[in-house]
C-alpha cells in the first residue's frame, strides 16, 4: 500500500490480474462442469480477490487458525467463484478447480465447510450467511479475540427477511467487528417485470435504497464502486475500524467481465458453449495485455 | 432398572432452566441463546444469575439458529431456548443447511413440546418435533420422561459432540427416575419385565404408561415397559428384544405418525415384525382446553394406554 492508504499502483495491477485470472477459471469450471452459475460469480470476482489477497487475516498454509478472519458467501451460488479465489490464493491447486460439482469433490455446487478447509460456513440457502456471521463476531468477543468477520451478500439473498432479522440482531449487539458486503448487481434469477412484461428482458432492481435499508437498521454504510479493486480496499479497511456493524454496498454489473454476459439475468446460471467459452476467454486475455 | 411412579413432582421447565445454570458453572463454552420466550422456559434463570452468559436474540428463530451455529463454529456451545413449535418448524431450513448438515455443535431446547402447552393450542402443539428432528442426518433425538431425566439428559447432550434436539414439557410431572440416574444417549430403559405384552413409550408418556402397567397388572396381564429417551440414534437392539412378547403397543405424546411408534414400527418390520398398536396424537391438529380435558380427548391418559393393550391382546 501506498502511504495515503490506496494501492500501489504494482499492487493494483497484481490484483487486476488476479480478478481476471479468477473469471477466467470460473468460467471455464463451469464450461467443464457444464453447469453451474456465472452471473453472480463474475459480479463479486473483484470483491473476492481485495478481500483475499488484501484484507483477510488469513494463511492458506493454516485454514483452521482460531484468529484467523471468518469469512462467509451469503450467495452461495457464487461458490465457483469464492474457490476460484482460494485456489489462486494458494488454499488448493487450481487444476482442482476443474473438480468442480463432481461426485466426492470438495468443490460442491453450493460450499460444504465439512469437506473443504477454507470454508467458514456452509451456505447455499440464500438469506442465511449473515447470521452465521453474528455468532462469530460474538464469539470473538466473548473469546477475547480481534479476528474480524466478512460477510458477502447478494442483493436477491437479501430479499429473505432472515437477512433484516440479523440486520437489527447485529445493529443491537453492536457488532463493529462485522462486516457485510453486498454484491449489489441488480439482477436476480428471474426477478421482477418492468412495465413491458416479462417478455423484455429487463427487469425491476432486485434490492432498492440499500443504503438507506441498511442505515435504518442501524449500520454503518459505505458505498462503491465494487468493480474498482482500490474502493473496495480502502472501504474494507474503513469498514474493520467502525465501531457499528457495516455494510459495503457494492455496485456491481452482474456478468461482469465478459460482455455478452453482463446484466443479462439468463447467465445466472448458464454453461457457456465451447464457441461462447472461447469468446469469454478471448475477452478476458484482451483484458489482461491491457493492464 | 424398574422405574416407579414417585410421590416426587418436577416440571421439565424448570429443570431446564436450573440446569442451564449447572452447565454454565461447568462449562465456559456453554451461552443461552433465547427467542423472547425465556420467562416462559425458564432459561431467565440464566438471564438473572448469569446474564453474562445469555444471549437475547429477539423473535426472530431463524437468526438465531444461524448465530448459534457460527458461534459454535468458534467453539462455544449455544443451547437454545424457545418453543419446541418454533424452533422446529419456522427456523427448520436454518437447522438443516448452517446446524445439521455441518455438523455444528448446537443444542436445541424444545419447550412446551407435546399436547400441553397451558391453554395456547394448536399453534402452540408440537406435536411432530419427533418426527421432523429424526429425519434429520446427524441429529440426536431426546424426549425424557421426567426431571431427573431432563437434567440427565442435557449433561449428556453437553457431553455430545454434535446437534441435539431435546423436547421439554411444561407442566409438573411426576418423578419417576432416582436422583442418581445417568443418561446415556442412546440407550433405553427396561422399566417393568413382564411376558404378555410390551409397551415401549417415550418422554412424560411413559409416566402415563407406567400407570398403565399397573391399571393391567390388577388385571392379570404381565406388560413389559420399554422406555426409549432417546429416539434418534434408536435402541434397536433393545426394541427388537422387548418385543419377545409377541406384542408391542408404542405410546407418545406426539402424532401417531413418523414418531417413536414410526420409529419402534421401521425397526421391528426390518428385524422382528411383531403385532403393534401406536397411541399418540391421531393425525390432527390440538386445541386450547385444560390438561385433563385435552389429554382424554386426544387418548394419551394411562387408562388410553391400558385400553389399546387390551385390544392388542384381544386380537
Amino acid at each position: 500500500m501506498s502511504g495515503d492508504g490506496r494501492l500501489t499502483q504494482e499492487r493494483l495491477r497484481e490484483l487486476r490480474r488476479a480478478a481476471i485470472a479468477v473469471r477466467r477459471h470460473l468460467i471455464d469450471a463451469v464450461h467443464h462442469a457444464g453447469a453451474g452459475h456465472l452471473g453472480g460469480p463474475l459480479s463479486a470476482a473483484d470483491i473476492l480477490v481485495a478481500l483475499y489477497f488484501e484484507l483477510l487475516r488469513i494463511d492458506p498454509q493454516d485454514p483452521q487458525d482460531p484468529q484467523r478472519d471468518r469469512f462467509i458467501l451469503s450467495k452461495g451460488h457464487s461458490s465457483i467463484g469464492l474457490y476460484a479465489t482460494l485456489a489462486m490464493r494458494g488454499y488448493f491447486a487450481v487444476e482442482e478447480l476443474r473438480t468442480f460439482d463432481r461426485l466426492d469433490s470438495r468443490l460442491q455446487g453450493h460450499p460444504d465447510m465439512t469437506v473443504l478447509p477454507g470454508i467458514d460456513m456452509s451456505s447455499g440457502s440464500l438469506g442465511q450467511g449473515l447470521s452465521p456471521g453474528i455468532g462469530m463476531a460474538l464469539a470473538a468477543r466473548l473469546q477475547g479475540h480481534d479476528y474480524h468477520t466478512w460477510v458477502l451478500l447478494g442483493d436477491g439473498d437479501s430479499q429473505e427477511g432472515q437477512i433484516w432479522e440479523a440486520a437489527a440482531v447485529a445493529s443491537r449487539y453492536r457488532l463493529g467487528n462485522l462486516t457485510a458486503i453486498l454484491d449489489w448487481n441488480g439482477l436476480q434469477q428471474y426477478g421482477w417485470a418492468t412495465d413491458s412484461g416479462y417478455t423484455d428482458l429487463a427487469r425491476q432492481p432486485a434490492q432498492e435504497n440499500p443504503v438507506e435499508r441498511w442505515r435504518s437498521f442501524g449500520w454503518a454504510t459505505i458505498a462503491i464502486d465494487g468493480h474498482d479493486l482500490n474502493e473496495i480496499v480502502d472501504a474494507g479497511h474503513r469498514a474493520r475500524a467502525t465501531e457499528a456493524p457495516t455494510i459495503v454496498v457494492a455496485r456491481t454489473t452482474k456478468g461482469r467481465g465478459i460482455s455478452f454476459m453482463e446484466n443479462d439475468f439468463n447467465w445466472h446460471a448458464k454453461p457457456p458453449s465451447d464457441e461462447e467459452l472461447q469468446a469469454a476467454l478471448g475477452e478476458l486475455a484482451a483484458q489482461e495485455e491491457a493492464l | 432398572m424398574t422405574l416407579v411412579v414417585g410421590e416426587q413432582v418436577a416440571a421439565q421447565r424448570d429443570v431446564f432452566g436450573d440446569t442451564l445454570v449447572e452447565l454454565i458453572d461447568q462449562d465456559e463454552r456453554v451461552y443461552v441463546l433465547d427467542g423472547d420466550l425465556a420467562n416462559s422456559t425458564k432459561a431467565d434463570k440464566v438471564a438473572q444469575e448469569r446474564p453474562e452468559r445469555f444471549l437475547q436474540m429477539g423473535i426472530a428463530e431463524q437468526n438465531m439458529m444461524g448465530v448459534a451455529a457460527g458461534m459454535a463454529t468458534c467453539g462455544l456451545i449455544p443451547w437454545i431456548s424457545s418453543f419446541a413449535c418454533f424452533v422446529v418448524n419456522r427456523d427448520l431450513d436454518q437447522l438443516r443447511v448452517v446446524v445439521a448438515q455441518p455438523g455444528l455443535n448446537v443444542k436445541i431446547g424444545g419447550a412446551y413440546a407435546g399436547l400441553l402447552t397451558g391453554l395456547t393450542g394448536k399453534t402452540h402443539q408440537e406435536m411432530a418435533d419427533i418426527a421432523v428432528m429424526r429425519s434429520m442426518p446427524g441429529m440426536t433425538v431426546i424426549a425424557p420422561a421426567d426431571g431427573v431425566e431432563a437434567r440427565a439428559a442435557m449433561l449428556a447432550a453437553n457431553d455430545h459432540d454434535g446437534p441435539v434436539y431435546i423436547r421439554f414439557t411444561r407442566d409438573p410431572h411426576p418423578t419417576i427416575f432416582p436422583a442418581d440416574y445417568r443418561f446415556e444417549i442412546g440407550k433405553g430403559v427396561v422399566a417393568r419385565d413382564g411376558g404378555d405384552v410390551t409397551i415401549i413409550s417415550t418422554g412424560v408418556q411413559t409416566v402415563r404408561a407406567l400407570e398403565a402397567v399397573g391399571q393391567l397388572a390388577a388385571e392379570g396381564i404381565s406388560v413389559r415397559l420399554l422406555h426409549l429417551p432417546t429416539i434418534k440414534p434408536l435402541d434397536v437392539e433393545a426394541v427388537v428384544a422387548a418385543a419377545a412378547t409377541g406384542a408391542v403397543v408404542t405410546a407418545e405424546d406426539h402424532t401417531v405418525i413418523g414418531g417413536l411408534g414410526g420409529a419402534v414400527a421401521e425397526a421391528l418390520g426390518e428385524h422382528r415384525p411383531t403385532p403393534m398398536r401406536r397411541i399418540g396424537v391421531a393425525d390432527c391438529f390440538g386445541e386450547s382446553a385444560p390438561n385433563d380435558d385435552l389429554l382424554e380427548k386426544y387418548g394419551l391418559t394411562a387408562s388410553c394406554v391400558a385400553a389399546a393393550v387390551r385390544a392388542l391382546l384381544q386380537d
